[in-house]
Protein backbone atom coordinates (compact mmCIF):
# COMPACT_ATOMS: atom_id res chain seq x y z
CA UNK A 1 0.00 0.00 0.00
CA UNK A 2 1.51 3.55 -1.03
CA UNK A 3 1.99 6.18 1.79
CA UNK A 4 -0.22 8.52 1.81
CA UNK A 5 1.89 11.57 3.02
CA UNK A 6 0.62 13.85 4.82
CA UNK A 7 1.87 16.88 2.86
CA UNK A 8 -0.60 17.45 0.29
CA UNK A 9 -3.45 18.76 1.14
CA UNK A 10 -6.30 16.92 0.02
CA UNK A 11 -8.62 18.04 -2.88
CA UNK A 12 -11.91 20.06 -2.84
CA UNK A 13 -11.52 20.63 0.99
CA UNK A 14 -9.15 23.63 1.10
CA UNK A 15 -10.78 26.53 2.53
CA UNK A 16 -11.79 28.67 0.14
CA UNK A 17 -13.86 32.48 0.76
CA UNK A 18 -14.79 33.33 -3.26
CA UNK A 19 -13.06 33.35 -6.28
CA UNK A 20 -13.07 30.56 -8.45
CA UNK A 21 -12.80 26.94 -7.91
CA UNK A 22 -13.14 25.69 -11.57
CA UNK A 23 -10.18 24.35 -13.54
CA UNK A 24 -8.09 27.53 -14.79
CA UNK A 25 -8.70 28.34 -18.63
CA UNK A 26 -5.71 31.16 -18.82
CA UNK A 27 -3.65 29.81 -21.28
CA UNK A 28 -0.90 32.12 -19.65
CA UNK A 29 -1.16 30.12 -16.66
CA UNK A 30 -1.74 27.05 -17.95
CA UNK A 31 1.83 26.90 -20.05
CA UNK A 32 3.46 28.04 -16.98
CA UNK A 33 5.93 24.94 -14.61
CA UNK A 34 4.44 24.49 -11.41
CA UNK A 35 6.62 22.97 -7.68
CA UNK A 36 3.62 20.11 -6.77
CA UNK A 37 6.23 18.80 -3.71
CA UNK A 38 9.42 18.60 -2.38
CA UNK A 39 10.99 15.25 -3.44
CA UNK A 40 11.82 14.40 0.23
CA UNK A 41 7.92 14.48 1.31
CA UNK A 42 7.42 11.62 -1.57
CA UNK A 43 9.00 9.02 -0.97
CA UNK A 44 8.92 6.25 -3.01
CA UNK A 45 6.45 4.08 -4.04
CA UNK A 46 3.82 6.71 -2.93
CA UNK A 47 0.81 7.74 -5.51
CA UNK A 48 -1.82 11.01 -3.83
CA UNK A 49 -3.65 13.70 -5.28
CA UNK A 50 -3.07 17.23 -5.05
CA UNK A 51 -4.57 20.16 -6.88
CA UNK A 52 -3.11 22.92 -9.58
CA UNK A 53 -5.06 25.58 -11.03
CA UNK A 54 -8.14 24.15 -9.65
CA UNK A 55 -7.49 20.65 -11.11
CA UNK A 56 -6.93 17.34 -9.11
CA UNK A 57 -3.77 16.20 -10.57
CA UNK A 58 -2.38 13.03 -9.33
CA UNK A 59 1.59 12.32 -8.07
CA UNK A 60 3.08 8.86 -8.48
CA UNK A 61 6.66 7.85 -7.75
CA UNK A 62 7.68 3.96 -8.30
CA UNK A 63 10.06 2.38 -6.30
CA UNK A 64 12.91 3.30 -8.53
CA UNK A 65 11.83 6.62 -7.48
CA UNK A 66 11.10 7.54 -10.97
CA UNK A 67 7.96 10.24 -10.95
CA UNK A 68 4.95 10.79 -13.03
CA UNK A 69 2.04 13.31 -12.80
CA UNK A 70 -1.44 12.80 -14.59
CA UNK A 71 -4.30 14.60 -15.46
CA UNK A 72 -7.10 11.77 -15.30
CA UNK A 73 -5.88 9.70 -17.59
CA UNK A 74 -3.70 12.54 -19.50
CA UNK A 75 0.04 12.01 -18.69
CA UNK A 76 1.98 15.66 -17.98
CA UNK A 77 5.02 16.56 -18.18
CA UNK A 78 7.23 16.26 -15.02
CA UNK A 79 10.94 17.37 -14.12
CA UNK A 80 12.89 17.44 -10.81
CA UNK A 81 14.53 20.49 -10.04
CA UNK A 82 16.10 21.73 -7.27
CA UNK A 83 14.59 19.44 -5.12
CA UNK A 84 10.68 19.51 -6.59
CA UNK A 85 9.07 17.83 -9.00
CA UNK A 86 7.49 20.00 -11.52
CA UNK A 87 4.04 19.84 -13.84
CA UNK A 88 2.41 21.89 -16.10
CA UNK A 89 -0.91 21.45 -16.88
CA UNK A 90 -0.56 23.31 -20.75
CA UNK A 91 2.50 22.73 -23.27
CA UNK A 92 5.38 25.50 -21.89
CA UNK A 93 7.77 26.56 -24.61
CA UNK A 94 10.49 26.82 -22.05
CA UNK A 95 11.75 25.15 -19.09
CA UNK A 96 11.84 25.65 -15.23
CA UNK A 97 13.49 28.41 -14.73
CA UNK A 98 17.63 28.25 -13.75
CA UNK A 99 18.38 28.63 -10.39
CA UNK A 100 22.31 28.33 -10.90
CA UNK A 101 23.44 28.83 -7.83
CA UNK A 102 21.56 24.97 -6.51
CA UNK A 103 24.46 23.20 -8.30
CA UNK A 104 26.95 25.26 -6.28
CA UNK A 105 28.84 22.33 -4.59
CA UNK A 106 29.23 24.30 -0.68
CA UNK A 107 25.50 25.43 -0.77
CA UNK A 108 22.85 24.09 1.52
CA UNK A 109 20.31 23.47 -0.68
CA UNK A 110 16.86 22.91 1.75
CA UNK A 111 13.07 22.51 1.25
CA UNK A 112 12.36 24.80 4.11
CA UNK A 113 8.60 23.34 3.91
CA UNK A 114 5.68 23.59 1.72
CA UNK A 115 2.60 25.68 3.33
CA UNK A 116 -0.77 26.40 2.32
CA UNK A 117 -1.95 29.75 2.63
CA UNK A 118 -5.53 31.16 2.01
CA UNK A 119 -4.85 33.99 -0.78
CA UNK A 120 -3.63 34.02 -4.26
CA UNK A 121 -0.05 32.95 -5.52
CA UNK A 122 0.36 37.04 -6.44
CA UNK A 123 -0.35 38.46 -3.53
CA UNK A 124 2.38 36.05 -1.79
CA UNK A 125 4.75 37.30 -4.37
CA UNK A 126 3.85 40.62 -4.18
CA UNK A 127 4.45 40.17 0.20
CA UNK A 128 7.92 38.37 -1.07
CA UNK A 129 8.96 41.25 -2.87
CA UNK A 130 8.12 44.42 -0.15
CA UNK A 131 10.66 45.35 2.48
CA UNK A 132 8.43 48.02 3.77
CA UNK A 133 6.58 45.30 6.10
CA UNK A 134 10.11 43.94 7.83
CA UNK A 135 10.05 46.05 10.99
CA UNK A 136 6.52 45.39 11.72
CA UNK A 137 5.82 41.70 10.85
CA UNK A 138 9.02 40.67 11.29
CA UNK A 139 10.00 42.62 14.33
CA UNK A 140 13.56 42.27 15.56
CA UNK A 141 14.18 39.83 12.92
CA UNK A 142 14.21 41.08 9.16
CA UNK A 143 13.72 44.95 10.53
CA UNK A 144 13.72 47.10 14.16
CA UNK A 145 12.00 49.97 14.46
CA UNK A 146 13.06 53.34 14.49
CA UNK A 147 14.52 51.99 10.97
CA UNK A 148 12.15 51.56 9.18
CA UNK A 149 12.68 53.75 5.79
CA UNK A 150 12.76 52.14 2.24
CA UNK A 151 15.75 53.25 0.19
CA UNK A 152 15.46 54.17 -3.57
CA UNK A 153 16.21 50.88 -5.65
CA UNK A 154 16.10 50.25 -9.05
CA UNK A 155 13.66 47.99 -11.21
CA UNK A 156 13.40 46.84 -14.70
CA UNK A 157 11.52 44.32 -16.74
CA UNK A 158 12.55 42.48 -19.40
CA UNK A 159 11.89 39.19 -21.37
CA UNK A 160 12.74 37.25 -17.91
CA UNK A 161 10.27 39.06 -15.43
CA UNK A 162 10.81 41.51 -13.00
CA UNK A 163 14.24 42.11 -11.48
CA UNK A 164 14.63 44.76 -8.53
CA UNK A 165 18.55 45.83 -7.76
CA UNK A 166 20.23 47.62 -4.92
CA UNK A 167 17.92 47.39 -2.05
CA UNK A 168 18.79 47.25 1.10
CA UNK A 169 17.44 47.26 4.41
CA UNK A 170 18.79 47.61 8.08
CA UNK A 171 18.27 43.56 9.27
CA UNK A 172 18.99 43.01 13.43
CA UNK A 173 18.87 39.17 12.46
CA UNK A 174 19.17 38.75 8.57
CA UNK A 175 19.29 34.59 9.20
CA UNK A 176 19.52 32.02 11.21
CA UNK A 177 23.63 32.00 11.87
CA UNK A 178 23.43 35.93 11.64
CA UNK A 179 24.86 36.90 15.19
CA UNK A 180 24.38 40.35 15.03
CA UNK A 181 22.68 43.04 13.09
CA UNK A 182 23.78 43.84 9.44
CA UNK A 183 22.61 46.30 6.56
CA UNK A 184 21.22 43.40 3.77
CA UNK A 185 21.72 44.11 0.34
CA UNK A 186 18.63 42.27 -1.89
CA UNK A 187 18.35 42.01 -5.13
CA UNK A 188 14.80 40.31 -5.80
CA UNK A 189 13.93 38.18 -9.30
CA UNK A 190 10.20 37.28 -10.91
CA UNK A 191 10.84 34.69 -13.13
CA UNK A 192 7.45 33.19 -13.49
CA UNK A 193 4.04 35.22 -12.65
CA UNK A 194 3.84 33.08 -9.79
CA UNK A 195 7.24 32.59 -8.59
CA UNK A 196 9.66 34.58 -6.88
CA UNK A 197 13.53 34.61 -5.26
CA UNK A 198 15.90 36.96 -3.27
CA UNK A 199 19.38 37.20 -3.76
CA UNK A 200 20.63 38.36 0.22
CA UNK A 201 23.81 39.40 1.39
CA UNK A 202 25.50 36.31 3.68
CA UNK A 203 26.04 36.99 7.13
CA UNK A 204 29.91 35.37 6.91
CA UNK A 205 30.82 35.49 3.16
CA UNK A 206 30.58 39.09 1.56
CA UNK A 207 31.26 38.09 -1.86
CA UNK A 208 28.45 35.71 -2.49
CA UNK A 209 24.81 35.91 -1.91
CA UNK A 210 21.80 33.54 -0.32
CA UNK A 211 19.42 32.52 -2.38
CA UNK A 212 15.64 32.06 -1.20
CA UNK A 213 12.74 31.45 -3.41
CA UNK A 214 9.10 31.04 -2.67
CA UNK A 215 8.12 28.63 -5.44
CA UNK A 216 4.21 28.93 -5.56
CA UNK A 217 1.76 26.28 -6.72
CA UNK A 218 -2.00 27.66 -6.62
CA UNK A 219 -4.30 25.15 -5.68
CA UNK A 220 -6.82 27.64 -6.51
CA UNK A 221 -7.00 31.02 -7.25
CA UNK A 222 -7.50 32.18 -4.01
CA UNK A 223 -5.37 29.41 -2.39
CA UNK A 224 -1.48 28.52 -2.57
CA UNK A 225 0.73 26.16 -1.52
CA UNK A 226 3.81 28.03 -0.83
CA UNK A 227 7.20 25.75 -1.21
CA UNK A 228 9.70 27.38 0.30
CA UNK A 229 13.63 27.02 -1.18
CA UNK A 230 16.45 27.55 0.47
CA UNK A 231 19.82 27.82 -1.08
CA UNK A 232 22.34 28.84 1.62
CA UNK A 233 25.88 29.40 1.84
CA UNK A 234 25.71 28.18 5.95
CA UNK A 235 27.70 25.15 7.49
CA UNK A 236 26.78 25.82 11.12
CA UNK A 237 23.62 25.39 11.02
CA UNK A 238 21.20 22.63 11.39
CA UNK A 239 18.28 21.57 8.89
CA UNK A 240 15.87 22.24 11.44
CA UNK A 241 17.68 25.36 12.53
CA UNK A 242 17.38 26.45 9.06
CA UNK A 243 13.84 25.80 8.40
CA UNK A 244 12.76 27.22 11.94
CA UNK A 245 14.34 30.90 10.79
CA UNK A 246 12.06 30.54 7.46
CA UNK A 247 9.24 29.11 9.13
CA UNK A 248 9.11 31.81 11.65
CA UNK A 249 9.40 34.50 8.93
CA UNK A 250 7.10 32.65 6.87
CA UNK A 251 4.38 32.39 9.83
CA UNK A 252 4.45 35.77 10.48
CA UNK A 253 3.55 36.66 6.71
CA UNK A 254 0.63 34.00 6.30
CA UNK A 255 -1.69 36.09 9.57
CA UNK A 256 -0.84 39.38 6.77
CA UNK A 257 -1.46 37.68 3.70
CA UNK A 258 -4.47 35.92 5.06
CA UNK A 259 -5.98 39.17 6.31
CA UNK A 260 -5.46 40.73 2.66
CA UNK A 261 -8.45 41.77 0.66
CA UNK A 262 -9.28 41.19 -2.33
CA UNK A 263 -7.21 37.46 -2.04
CA UNK A 264 -6.89 37.98 -5.88
CA UNK A 265 -4.42 40.92 -7.02
CA UNK A 266 -5.98 43.57 -8.55
CA UNK A 267 -4.49 44.61 -11.47
CA UNK A 268 -6.15 47.67 -12.28
CA UNK A 269 -3.91 50.61 -11.32
CA UNK A 270 -5.48 52.57 -9.31
CA UNK A 271 -7.20 49.33 -7.89
CA UNK A 272 -4.39 50.07 -4.46
CA UNK A 273 -2.76 53.32 -3.86
CA UNK A 274 1.33 52.19 -4.07
CA UNK A 275 3.88 54.56 -2.25
CA UNK A 276 7.50 55.28 -4.14
CA UNK A 277 8.93 51.90 -2.16
CA UNK A 278 6.28 49.45 -3.73
CA UNK A 279 7.85 50.12 -7.12
CA UNK A 280 8.77 46.13 -7.75
CA UNK A 281 5.37 45.69 -6.62
CA UNK A 282 4.05 48.34 -9.59
CA UNK A 283 6.42 46.34 -11.65
CA UNK A 284 5.28 43.03 -11.32
CA UNK A 285 1.48 44.40 -11.30
CA UNK A 286 2.38 45.15 -14.90
CA UNK A 287 4.51 42.63 -15.98
CA UNK A 288 1.42 40.40 -14.90
CA UNK A 289 -1.12 43.02 -17.24
CA UNK A 290 1.83 42.72 -20.13
CA UNK A 291 1.64 38.80 -19.64
CA UNK A 292 -2.29 38.42 -19.83
CA UNK A 293 -2.47 36.68 -16.87
CA UNK A 294 -6.01 36.18 -15.60
CA UNK A 295 -5.85 33.62 -13.39
CA UNK A 296 -5.66 34.46 -9.49
CA UNK A 297 -5.64 38.37 -10.37
CA UNK A 298 -8.46 40.72 -10.91
CA UNK A 299 -7.38 41.92 -14.34
CA UNK A 300 -7.80 45.53 -14.86
CA UNK A 301 -11.23 46.55 -16.33
CA UNK A 302 -12.70 43.44 -15.15
CA UNK A 303 -15.76 44.15 -13.01
CA UNK A 304 -14.73 41.28 -10.36
CA UNK B 1 18.77 25.62 32.61
CA UNK B 2 15.71 24.15 31.18
CA UNK B 3 15.46 22.71 27.21
CA UNK B 4 12.33 22.95 25.57
CA UNK B 5 12.25 20.51 22.50
CA UNK B 6 10.97 23.10 20.33
CA UNK B 7 8.69 23.61 16.86
CA UNK B 8 7.74 27.14 16.04
CA UNK B 9 4.64 26.60 14.47
CA UNK B 10 3.03 24.55 17.38
CA UNK B 11 0.77 25.68 19.39
CA UNK B 12 1.86 23.19 22.29
CA UNK B 13 5.47 24.19 22.15
CA UNK B 14 4.00 28.10 22.13
CA UNK B 15 1.75 27.46 25.33
CA UNK B 16 5.37 26.85 27.15
CA UNK B 17 7.22 29.71 25.69
CA UNK B 18 3.79 31.85 27.17
CA UNK B 19 4.07 30.47 30.42
CA UNK B 20 7.98 30.50 30.89
CA UNK B 21 8.20 34.28 29.44
CA UNK B 22 5.30 35.33 32.02
CA UNK B 23 7.19 33.96 34.68
CA UNK B 24 10.76 34.87 33.73
CA UNK B 25 11.73 31.59 33.89
CA UNK B 26 15.66 31.52 31.18
CA UNK B 27 15.49 28.50 28.95
CA UNK B 28 16.96 26.96 26.06
CA UNK B 29 15.48 26.06 23.11
CA UNK B 30 15.95 22.96 20.69
CA UNK B 31 14.20 23.20 17.52
CA UNK B 32 12.91 19.94 16.36
CA UNK B 33 11.85 19.62 12.41
CA UNK B 34 8.68 18.97 12.93
CA UNK B 35 7.54 19.71 9.67
CA UNK B 36 8.40 18.58 6.67
CA UNK B 37 11.31 16.36 8.42
CA UNK B 38 9.47 14.53 11.29
CA UNK B 39 11.90 14.83 13.38
CA UNK B 40 9.62 13.82 16.27
CA UNK B 41 9.29 10.30 14.97
CA UNK B 42 13.19 9.72 14.52
CA UNK B 43 14.49 7.10 16.44
CA UNK B 44 16.97 9.64 18.28
CA UNK B 45 14.07 12.13 19.33
CA UNK B 46 11.43 8.69 20.78
CA UNK B 47 14.27 7.67 23.12
CA UNK B 48 13.52 11.54 24.70
CA UNK B 49 9.60 10.72 24.35
CA UNK B 50 8.55 7.19 23.06
CA UNK B 51 5.43 8.25 22.28
CA UNK B 52 7.33 10.90 19.30
CA UNK B 53 5.69 13.95 20.02
CA UNK B 54 6.32 17.41 21.37
CA UNK B 55 6.99 19.64 23.57
CA UNK B 56 9.53 17.69 26.09
CA UNK B 57 11.28 20.11 28.94
CA UNK B 58 14.32 18.45 30.04
CA UNK B 59 14.71 20.62 33.43
CA UNK B 60 17.83 19.75 34.42
CA UNK B 61 17.62 15.75 34.14
CA UNK B 62 14.12 15.49 34.81
CA UNK B 63 12.06 15.22 31.57
CA UNK B 64 8.49 15.60 30.61
CA UNK B 65 6.31 15.30 27.60
CA UNK B 66 2.74 16.21 27.27
CA UNK B 67 1.77 20.17 26.75
CA UNK B 68 -0.62 20.55 29.69
CA UNK B 69 1.45 18.17 31.98
CA UNK B 70 4.32 20.41 31.29
CA UNK B 71 1.99 23.52 32.46
CA UNK B 72 1.00 22.35 35.66
CA UNK B 73 4.54 21.13 36.26
CA UNK B 74 6.51 24.31 35.40
CA UNK B 75 3.56 26.92 37.09
CA UNK B 76 3.76 24.52 40.33
CA UNK B 77 8.05 24.69 40.46
CA UNK B 78 8.16 27.88 39.50
CA UNK B 79 5.39 30.35 40.13
CA UNK B 80 6.10 31.54 43.54
CA UNK B 81 2.74 33.01 43.69
CA UNK B 82 0.56 30.20 43.17
CA UNK B 83 -1.96 31.95 41.28
CA UNK B 84 -0.95 30.14 37.52
CA UNK B 85 -1.53 26.75 39.19
CA UNK B 86 -3.17 27.80 42.28
CA UNK B 87 -3.18 23.97 44.22
CA UNK B 88 -3.99 25.95 47.88
CA UNK B 89 -7.44 26.82 46.32
CA UNK B 90 -9.43 23.26 45.91
CA UNK B 91 -12.14 24.73 44.05
CA UNK B 92 -10.22 26.93 42.11
CA UNK B 93 -7.91 24.03 41.17
CA UNK B 94 -10.82 21.52 39.84
CA UNK B 95 -11.70 24.60 37.26
CA UNK B 96 -8.31 24.83 36.20
CA UNK B 97 -7.87 20.92 35.61
CA UNK B 98 -11.80 20.94 33.77
CA UNK B 99 -10.52 23.75 31.67
CA UNK B 100 -7.31 22.22 30.83
CA UNK B 101 -9.55 19.38 29.24
CA UNK B 102 -11.39 21.62 27.27
CA UNK B 103 -8.28 22.88 25.79
CA UNK B 104 -7.17 19.33 25.11
CA UNK B 105 -10.46 19.39 23.37
CA UNK B 106 -9.74 22.71 20.90
CA UNK B 107 -6.58 21.39 20.54
CA UNK B 108 -8.01 18.44 18.98
CA UNK B 109 -10.37 20.45 16.62
CA UNK B 110 -8.97 23.61 15.76
CA UNK B 111 -5.99 23.40 16.30
CA UNK B 112 -5.88 19.94 14.16
CA UNK B 113 -7.86 22.14 11.29
CA UNK B 114 -4.86 24.53 11.33
CA UNK B 115 -2.66 21.45 10.71
CA UNK B 116 -5.33 20.81 7.94
CA UNK B 117 -5.45 23.86 6.24
CA UNK B 118 -1.90 24.75 6.14
CA UNK B 119 0.88 21.74 6.52
CA UNK B 120 -2.04 19.55 4.89
CA UNK B 121 -2.29 16.83 7.30
CA UNK B 122 -5.50 14.22 6.27
CA UNK B 123 -8.13 15.12 8.74
CA UNK B 124 -11.95 14.80 8.44
CA UNK B 125 -12.06 18.84 8.21
CA UNK B 126 -15.72 19.65 8.16
CA UNK B 127 -15.54 17.47 11.76
CA UNK B 128 -12.59 19.09 13.64
CA UNK B 129 -14.09 22.56 12.42
CA UNK B 130 -18.00 21.46 13.19
CA UNK B 131 -16.00 20.28 16.70
CA UNK B 132 -14.37 23.58 17.28
CA UNK B 133 -17.13 25.94 16.98
CA UNK B 134 -19.44 23.79 19.10
CA UNK B 135 -16.00 24.30 21.92
CA UNK B 136 -16.32 28.02 20.77
CA UNK B 137 -20.05 29.13 21.54
CA UNK B 138 -19.72 27.19 24.64
CA UNK B 139 -16.22 29.22 25.64
CA UNK B 140 -17.97 32.95 24.68
CA UNK B 141 -20.88 32.11 26.73
CA UNK B 142 -18.90 31.09 29.43
CA UNK B 143 -16.40 34.38 29.36
CA UNK B 144 -19.19 36.76 28.89
CA UNK B 145 -21.08 35.15 32.68
CA UNK B 146 -17.27 35.34 33.82
CA UNK B 147 -17.08 39.10 32.21
CA UNK B 148 -20.61 40.24 34.04
CA UNK B 149 -19.32 38.79 37.63
CA UNK B 150 -15.79 41.05 36.83
CA UNK B 151 -13.57 37.84 36.84
CA UNK B 152 -12.74 37.62 33.14
CA UNK B 153 -11.02 34.36 32.78
CA UNK B 154 -11.50 30.84 32.14
CA UNK B 155 -11.52 29.63 35.93
CA UNK B 156 -13.29 32.01 38.72
CA UNK B 157 -10.81 34.14 39.80
CA UNK B 158 -9.16 37.51 39.46
CA UNK B 159 -6.04 36.61 37.50
CA UNK B 160 -5.52 33.92 34.34
CA UNK B 161 -4.55 30.88 35.07
CA UNK B 162 -2.56 27.91 32.91
CA UNK B 163 -6.10 27.03 31.57
CA UNK B 164 -5.69 30.28 29.63
CA UNK B 165 -2.63 29.90 28.63
CA UNK B 166 -3.49 26.05 27.27
CA UNK B 167 -6.65 27.88 25.82
CA UNK B 168 -5.51 30.84 24.29
CA UNK B 169 -3.00 29.48 20.94
CA UNK B 170 -5.69 27.51 19.55
CA UNK B 171 -8.58 30.27 20.14
CA UNK B 172 -6.23 32.83 18.48
CA UNK B 173 -4.92 30.75 15.51
CA UNK B 174 -7.89 29.34 14.68
CA UNK B 175 -8.85 30.99 11.36
CA UNK B 176 -5.94 29.42 9.96
CA UNK B 177 -8.03 26.77 10.52
CA UNK B 178 -10.78 28.42 8.79
CA UNK B 179 -12.68 28.93 11.63
CA UNK B 180 -13.29 32.44 12.26
CA UNK B 181 -13.66 34.61 15.65
CA UNK B 182 -16.19 36.88 14.51
CA UNK B 183 -19.10 35.22 16.44
CA UNK B 184 -17.53 34.85 19.40
CA UNK B 185 -17.14 38.70 20.42
CA UNK B 186 -16.55 37.67 24.47
CA UNK B 187 -13.76 35.29 23.34
CA UNK B 188 -12.16 37.98 21.30
CA UNK B 189 -11.94 40.20 24.15
CA UNK B 190 -10.48 37.61 26.34
CA UNK B 191 -7.75 37.00 23.83
CA UNK B 192 -6.53 40.95 24.31
CA UNK B 193 -6.28 40.52 27.83
CA UNK B 194 -4.30 37.30 27.41
CA UNK B 195 -1.90 39.56 25.00
CA UNK B 196 -1.53 42.43 28.12
CA UNK B 197 -0.84 39.92 30.39
CA UNK B 198 3.17 41.48 31.70
CA UNK B 199 5.88 38.91 29.82
CA UNK B 200 3.03 37.34 27.11
CA UNK B 201 5.53 36.82 24.02
CA UNK B 202 4.00 36.01 20.58
CA UNK B 203 4.88 33.27 17.87
CA UNK B 204 4.49 33.31 14.38
CA UNK B 205 0.96 34.33 13.49
CA UNK B 206 0.35 36.23 16.51
CA UNK B 207 0.26 39.82 17.19
CA UNK B 208 0.85 41.96 20.04
CA UNK B 209 -1.80 43.77 21.54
Amino acid sequence: MPDRSPSLPAAGKMRHDGGSMERCTDPVALAQWYPLAALDEIAAPTCHDTLLLGATVTVERTTAGVCSVADGSRPLPARTRYGYLWTSLGDPDHEVFEIPECDEPDRRVVNAGSITVATSAPRAVENFLDMGHFPYVHTGILGAEPRTEVLDYDVTTGADGVLATRCRFYQPQAAAMATGGQISEYVYRVPHPYCVMLYKSNPTDPARMDVIALLNQPLTEETVRAHNLLCLLDDVSTDAELRRFQQLIFGQDKTILENQWPRRLPLAPDAEMPVRADHSSVAYRRWLSALGVTYAVIPAGSTA
Amino acid sequence: MITLYDYELSVNCYKQRLLLGILGVPYRRQPIDFFPGRQHHSEAFRQINPFGHIPVIDDDGYILADAHAILVYLATRYDPSGQWYPVADPHLLGEVASWMLVAEGTTSTASAARLHDTLGYEFDIDALRAGAHRLFRRLDDHVWFHERQGRPWMASAAHPTIADLALFPDVMLSDQGGISLLDYPALRRWTDRVKRIPGFTVMAGIYPA
